[in-house]
């Protein structure tokens, strides 16, 4: 398969755009593989890639219910950052920003990562000391972080109501200069190209609708489309874990599934050359390269598996972007949509060996998961190859809910929809 | 005015008002009445907007919603609207608009040498490139950046403005029975019918004239409710549905009293769909070219506005409705000169129409090419084969100045599809439309499909989609998605809907694939082969039409959340409070005397407090009251420690823990009867407590009779502390002492201060002798008063956030700020409170290894070695080298200066942090001030560890 | 999304306040039990149910009275709404 560059668009091109052949292969199921990864979403993907890439194992398939990166990857405000505040998270995010850094070149596909910064504002004098906690925290732990006070702010982004009457006065913010956005299809598509160039089989429209059992042990999968053997079983499908683990015999797990919407805006000429999140409420903007913005804010707050949301939740948000930048009241609102998280009981994710032997979880990732993608893949192929964790994702554990080692960035406990 | 108005016709405009209003500046007129489109189009303007990506230029396609290229920025009172379509623009007199997307003007737009680069942007381009070098300056990401800085620019349509919108927006709550979507003849229909059977009705329609003023009237006179220039774009769960009411933006001098916009919230036991449908295209080379629009379109044009497109008119079509155009447009006053038809033998109907209209039919034809400019000229025409959907001979080029297209009729579903109506194939139409109904909704008209309903819509259309020869032919006008980016999709994979959508970004344009997503879906389908279902459909997504994110915020634009104030508010700002945001509080934070800084002030303050007396509101404690002969039962569940045996009259200090045995919150309680307690919470949990109380008694234990009530709105309280506390409350209360045997530490008494009845309870967060007040919230001002009054003697002095900080600081007492939900009892040294004889919530799960790890951070005091400033927010780590300090060992959770002790000291979280004290260790704060101070870790309990001062 | 108080009637969303899986709130252990499996499970498991959902609602602006709705969660259809404990 050809490498891309900008010589082969040139050829292609001349040659009327005829002979570019398909960015992964249409691969039928082989009765059995190394691995197989159900969920063919940005984790999945990225965990069969570095499986070929890292370790080595090219027996893979991928398996997806629908059309490829149709989950979380496909619906989410593209936001990269590794800000974290608690020891336990930051080596894995900041791994993540790393892997991001190099990913278009490393996946021969440009995923447009633009570092572009985010800037989480503060309003108060003690939310000024608790970024700077987390800002320090941060630094201490080797990621970038700076403070960014209102005359920067204001040069920085022309609308931000820095000097009006506000509920919430910007004090400052905290920056990381190396977050940014990405593309976000590009990310699974990329991912597929590449894991496909390594002969991994990615099976699109196959549902997992149960494991093939030997005793305990998981040793392969039944789907739409036959019997599937396995040595090993990579569970990553966001938004229907407990759904899938229902099928081998797993009734309750850390998570619920919580919707949350996202929204864009018509398209506008570059208004916006960040990140931003509002502190007073719950609320983080971007603009695309295409000129929307993306904005989101908090989970509606109750189960659902339906990506639909609710207008409360769309007003909170509306009202809460007009507060940061007044002039968007008069920029409309193209299109909202709604994704599926699976909230754990701690707001942190979970990449872990079984519960079942054979299988591998990974799962519980809330909002997180699209700037995990590269880190995620890297430490459950890691964790499948090797049937131990990464020092990276060791405290991502099933157990630590029992023993009492969550990572509570929120300090919210059990209540999964207020992480 | 040009030769594009026709003389009669145009049941919208009145010819005898002339509107003046300018375009990038330049002046033009039209009637009232007009559109911007429609007064464009009779000012001949043939080029209205330029495509994102290649921008080329584009002219009217359409004449409502589904309008793609029409673009312009509404300049008004100093503000910018992007985006808005011109079909939806009603010109009034001194109309700003500014045309997008191009440099240095619309007629000529320089970046339009992006249609050189062809092929080489075809979909997915983006992807293919812009890697950059693995080495050097422009390696990673950084040239990406290079280059997104250029396509960003390049991107994007209409600017937003940066001022504050001035406008205010309104939310209106409806409630009906029956909520009609559409306003043509099958909503007034099922609107009446509603209304007759006695139903609360509201009818919706999203264009300004659509609705004759009799239609209005006739169905006010029903009672039915008539919204005009209202759009319903969302459909919510049970039946809530969003529309947007546009009251102003088409008058020159709106009333100061309207909104702007209104977001109607309307609950509807049912809804009727009556959205009409939409007419599509046929996708042929050429086909953007200025001049080329929707048959349905020029139709409108002619119809409501007199305007008409051109001087020479060609119809390409592909069933009968555009045949009844042409006679229309003809005895209106235009030249119809060809009628192509792809169809080998149009029914003898759209044959007399044609005659009528005096065009020349060639059936069997299609149209594969277009010549022409800023506007059209010519088309070449060949021989089609539907069956083989082809072009099938040679071609001839005929001269016109317009050709209308007529590639059938969408039923228009997309609320269907957001209430979860799946779409379902129609043959007949070659359209989706909406799988059945339920009893929430029905739908109705042109929208479910019923042509035959008076309308001048066509079933049966052939099925032909596009015109499969050379060239650029556009399926996505506004994004520029070409249908041979299509097939590069399918060539590359991209093929199941979602895929296509996303690679070309097709239909994500502002008119979100109204014209043509069938067009795209028709295409792929071609190259897989497969029939047009069996490619799959995109769910619609709310809004309908994009909807001004001004009218969803509404009135809490400007407005956000509302403020909560103490009764003694007032008092505060006349003090020269600095107020500080606490949750929805509004606190004082510190009382500056004239010059003084914060920390000055608060310093002061507190000395204050511990030389003399100080008072302090804390009305915004959390208060709930808990009554019911279980009520002792109950706090001893809910609190770690025991509240069984506290005597009437008495207050105790209590923790409670969340049901993973992590700590909750903590506060003080008072019984005032056998049966009756005052539960103080932190001003921010007063919510959870309340709440998570009320689960408990309302899942776990319903057995216990206890009833909670939530008075902290009703209390106005204040705190008097120091050594000279009690003889200011001796000096103002009455009907009771307050010597240490009546009241001592913990004790309760009830009395009155200047006729006011008051509680007091001996409680201390200072750790000196100290005193909560309370009363009713309405005499708060007054009781501060009368305690001002009292304590002037000893100077007695207001204090604020900061100095409370500092004292309890000090003392070692814990807020939020260490009881943050990640902290265990024992981390807070607080493990005394655990009581050992009974079973609370938390109990349980407390013990729980993780817990109870010996590297947990735990509470210790910091106090500055040097005398150096200590910073909220630092971490302590153990190198005193400010560049290379090391991993963190815990935070500082409060900071302030010690008049105590004399210089700056700290709480804090640190590892095992027992081990510490006595030991020297660093505050570092290297992302705000670059602070790296030497200090020496110490107990919590930094002032009168013993207790002395608060039980004197 | 609007609910039928069994105390008010119908209100909207705003009003409420989300409170988890009811069947599983009502199973707490005992509390004597320290640390058991029983008390993880409570405290951290949920079966996460895909399609109808029992859960607990407390109507906070309006009674504070505590309701079991039972829900769909794949189309967030409200089958039917209890007083607990009725």
């Amino acid at each position: 398969m050809a490498r891309y560059s900008s010589l082969a668009i040139l050829r292609n091109a001349l040659s009327g755009n005829q002979q570019w052949t398909p960015a992964w292969r249409k691969a039928a199921p082989k009765p059995g593989y190394d691995v197989v990864i159900v969920g063919g979403g940005g984790h999945g993907l990225a965990t069969a890639y570095y499986l070929a890439k890292e370790h080595g194992i090219t027996n893979v398939a991928v398996l997806e219910k629908g059309w490829l990166g149709s989950g979380n990857i496909g619906r989410n405000t593209t936001i990269v950052r590794s800000n974290y505040l608690l020891p336990g998270n930051t080596p894995f995010y900041e791994h993540s920003m790393k892997l991001w850094e190099g990913l278009s070149h490393d996946l021969n596909y440009n995923v447009m990562f633009s570092q572009r910064s985010i800037i989480n504002l503060f309003h108060t004098p003690a939310q000024e000391d608790d970024h700077a906690r987390r800002g320090n925290s941060m630094i201490l732990q080797g990621v970038d972080a700076r403070f960014v006070r209102p005359p920067e702010l204001k040069r920085r982004m022309p609308g931000l109501n820095v000097d009006g009457p506000s509920r919430f006065p910007i004090l400052g913010g905290l920056e990381q200069p190396r977050a940014g956005t990405a593309r976000h299809d590009a990310v699974a598509w990329g991912y597929a190209r590449a894991a496909d160039q390594r002969g991994v089989d990615i099976i699109e429209n196959c549902e997992v609708t149960g494991f093939v059992r030997e005793g305990d042990q998981v040793v392969g999968v039944e789907t739409s489309r036959g019997r599937i053997h396995a040595r090993k079983v990579g569970v990553a499908v966001a938004g229907a874990t407990s759904h899938v683990l229902k099928t081998a015999g797993l009734n309750a797990l850390p998570i619920e599934s919580h919707v949350l919407q996202a929204f864009v805006s018509e398209s506008l000429k570059p208004c916006l050359d960040c990140v931003v999140t509002f502190g007073g409420g719950h609320l983080y903007v971007s603009q695309s390269d295409k000129g929307s913005l993306v904005f989101g804010g908090d989970i509606d707050g109750y189960n659902s598996y339906a990506q639909r949301g609710n207008l409360p939740v769309v007003e909170d948000v509306m009202s809460e972007l007009v507060e940061l930048f007044p002039a968007f009241a008069k920029v409309r609102l193209l299109r909202s949509w709604g994704g599926i998280m699976d909230m754990s009981m701690d707001g942190s994710p979970i990449i872990t060996t079984g519960p079942l032997p054979g299988m591998y979880l990974n799962t519980g990732w809330c909002y997180g998961g699209f700037k995990a993608t590269p880190a995620s893949g890297w430490c459950f192929a890691h964790t499948i190859a090797k049937d131990e964790p990464h020092a990276f994702n060791a405290p991502y554990s099933l157990d630590r809910f029992y023993r009492g080692y969550v990572i509570d960035e929120k300090g919210q406990g059990a209540t999964p929809w207020k992480h | 005015m040009s030769g594009y108005r026709l003389a009669k016709s145009g049941g919208q405009i009145d010819r005898s008002e002339t509107i003046g209003f300018t375009i990038d500046g330049r002046q033009y007129f039209g009637f009232k009445g007009d559109t911007l489109a429609s007064a464009m189009m009779a000012n001949g303007i043939s080029i209205v907007g330029r495509s994102f990506k290649y921008h080329r230029p584009r002219g009217l396609f359409a004449a409502g919603t589904e309008e793609p290229n029409a673009l312009f920025t509404v300049l008004r009172n100093g503000s910018r609207e992007p985006n808005v379509r011109a079909t939806e623009i009603e010109v009034y007199e001194g109309l700003q608009v500014e045309s997008q997307n191009r440099w240095p003007s619309l007629s000529f737009d320089l970046m339009a040498i992006n249609q050189l680069a062809g092929k080489t942007l075809a979909a997915g381009f983006y992807y293919k490139t812009f890697m950059g070098p693995v080495l050097g300056p422009l390696k990673g990401t950084r040239f990406w950046m290079f280059c997104e800085h250029f396509i960003r620019r390049a991107a994007g349509l209409g600017r937003a403005g940066i001022e504050p919108d001035t406008s205010r927006y309104e939310r209106m709550n409806a409630f009906c029975d029956e909520l009609v979507v559409g306003g043509g003849s099958a909503g007034i229909n099922k609107a009446m019918d509603a209304a007759k059977s006695g139903k609360r009705v509201i009818i919706c329609e999203q264009s300004a004239h659509a609705l004759s003023p009799d239609q209005e009237e006739a169905l006010g006179k029903k009672g039915i409710t008539v919204l005009t220039r209202t759009t319903v774009w969302g459909w919510y769960d049970g039946n809530v549905m969003a529309a947007v009411e546009r009251v102003t933006d088409h008058l020159e001098k709106p009333a100061a009293e309207k909104p702007r916009h209104r977001h109607w919230v309307i609950r509807a036991e049912h809804v009727s769909l009556c959205t009409g449908a939409l007419e599509r295209p046929i996708v042929f080379p050429g086909n953007d070219r200025p001049g080329i629009m929707l048959a349905s379109a020029a139709d409108a044009y002619t119809s409501q506005f007199g305007a008409i497109p051109g001087k020479r008119i060609a119809i390409f079509t592909n069933n009968d409705s555009a045949y009844a155009t042409a006679a229309r447009l003809s005895s209106a006053g235009a030249k119809i000169a060809t009628i192509i038809d792809v169809r080998a033998a149009p029914s003898d109907a759209a044959r007399t129409l044609a005659g009528k209209a005096g065009a020349k039919l060639l059936s069997g034809h299609a149209v594969i090419r277009t010549h022409g400019g800023s506007r059209l000229k010519s088309i070449d025409i060949a021989p089609f084969d539907v069956s083989m959907n082809r072009p099938s001979g040679a071609s001839d080029t005929t001269e016109c100045d317009t050709l209308l297209v007529a590639g059938g009729w969408s039923p228009v579903v997309h609320l269907a599809s957001q209430k979860g109506a799946k779409p379902v194939w129609s043959e007949e139409l070659q359209a989706f439309c909406a799988a059945a109904a339920n009893a929430d909704w029905s739908i109705h008209g042109a929208a479910a499909g019923d042509f035959d309903f008076g309308s001048n819509l066509s079933k049966n259309p052939a099925p032909v989609f596009q015109i499969n020869h050379p060239g650029k032919a556009f399926v996505d006008f506004q994004h520029d998605v070409t249908a041979d980016d299509v097939r590069l999709a399918h060539r590359e994979g991209f093929i199941a809907v979602e895929h296509l959508k996303r690679y070309t970004t097709l239909g994500m344009a502002t008119d979100q694939g109204k014209t043509s997503n069938i067009p795209g879906l028709a295409i792929m389908a071609d190259a897989l082969g497969k029939p047009i279902p069996d490619v799959g459909t995109t769910r619609f997504r709310a809004p309908f039409t994009a909807v001004s994110i001004g009218s969803i915020a509404a009135e809490r634009f400007g407005d956000l959340l509302p403020e909560r104030l103490t009764p003694m508010h007032e008092r505060h700002k006349e003090l020269g409070a600095r107020m500080y945001e606490a949750g929805l509080w509004l606190r004082p934070e510190s009382y500056n005397q004239p010059g003084e800084t914060v920390e000055q002030a608060y310093v002061r303050e507190a000395r204050a407090v511990r030389a003399k007396v100080g008072l302090v509101d804390v009305s915004t404690l959390g208060k709930i009251d808990v009554q019911g002969p279980d009520s002792a039962e109950f706090l001893n569940r809910i609190y770690t420690n025991g509240f069984a045996k506290l005597p009437i009259g008495k207050a105790r200090y209590g923790l409670m823990l969340r049901e993973d045995g992590f700590a909750l919150d903590d506060g003080t309680t008072w019984r005032l009867g056998e049966n009756h307690f005052l539960m103080t919470t932190t001003t921010a949990n007063a919510a959870n407590v309340m709440q998570h109380m009320e689960k408990k008694l309302a899942v776990h234990w319903p057995d216990l009779r206890v009833h909670l009530t939530s008075v902290t709105d009703q209390w106005a309280g204040v705190a008097v502390a120091g050594p000279k506390s009690r003889d200011v409350l001796a000096a103002c209360v009455n009907g009771t002492t307050v010597d240490n045997d009546t009241l001592p530490f913990m004790g309760i008494v009830q009395g009155e201060i200047d006729g006011i009845p008051v509680m007091i309870c001996r409680l201390s967060f200072s750790g000196e002798l100290a005193f909560e007040v309370y009363c009713g919230a309405h005499h708060g001002q007054a009781m501060w008063d009368a305690l001002m009054l009292a304590g002037q003697p000893w100077n007695i002095t207001p204090y604020g956030l900061e100095a409370l900080g500092t004292l309890r600081i000090e003392k070692g007492h814990v807020t939020g700020a260490e009881i943050d939900g990640r902290t265990t009892a024992r981390d807070l040294h607080l493990d005394w409170m655990l009581s050992s004889k009974k079973t609370f919530i938390g109990s349980a799960m407390m013990d729980r290894e993780g817990l109870t790890d010996e590297s947990r951070w735990t509470l210790v005091g910091v106090k500055s070695a040097n005398g150096e400033k200590l910073k909220g927010g630092s971490h302590i780590v153990a190198s005193e080298n400010a560049d290379n300090p090391g991993r963190s060992l815990g935070h500082v959770t409060a900071i302030c200066y010690s008049p105590e002790l004399k210089t700056y000291v700290a709480l804090a979280l640190l590892e095992n942090g027992k081990s510490h004290i006595g030991k020297r260790l660093f505050t570092t704060d290297p992302v705000r001030t670059g602070s790296h101070v030497p200090v020496d870790i110490v107990s919590h309990h930094m002032v009168d560890p013993d207790g002395g001062r608060m039980h004197a | 999304m609007r609910i039928n108080c069994p105390y008010c009637g119908l209100r909207d969303l705003a009003e409420f306040t989300y409170h988890g899986d009811a069947d599983h709130a009502l199973e707490r252990p005992e509390p004597a039990q320290e640390n058991s499996s029983a008390w993880n499970s409570w405290v951290y498991d949920r079966s996460n149910n895909a399609g109808q959902h029992r859960e607990l609602w407390q109507h906070t602006g309006g009674c504070r009275g505590f309701m079991i709705v039972t829900r769909d969660t794949v189309t967030h259809e409200i089958i039917s709404v209890e007083k607990v404990g009725s």
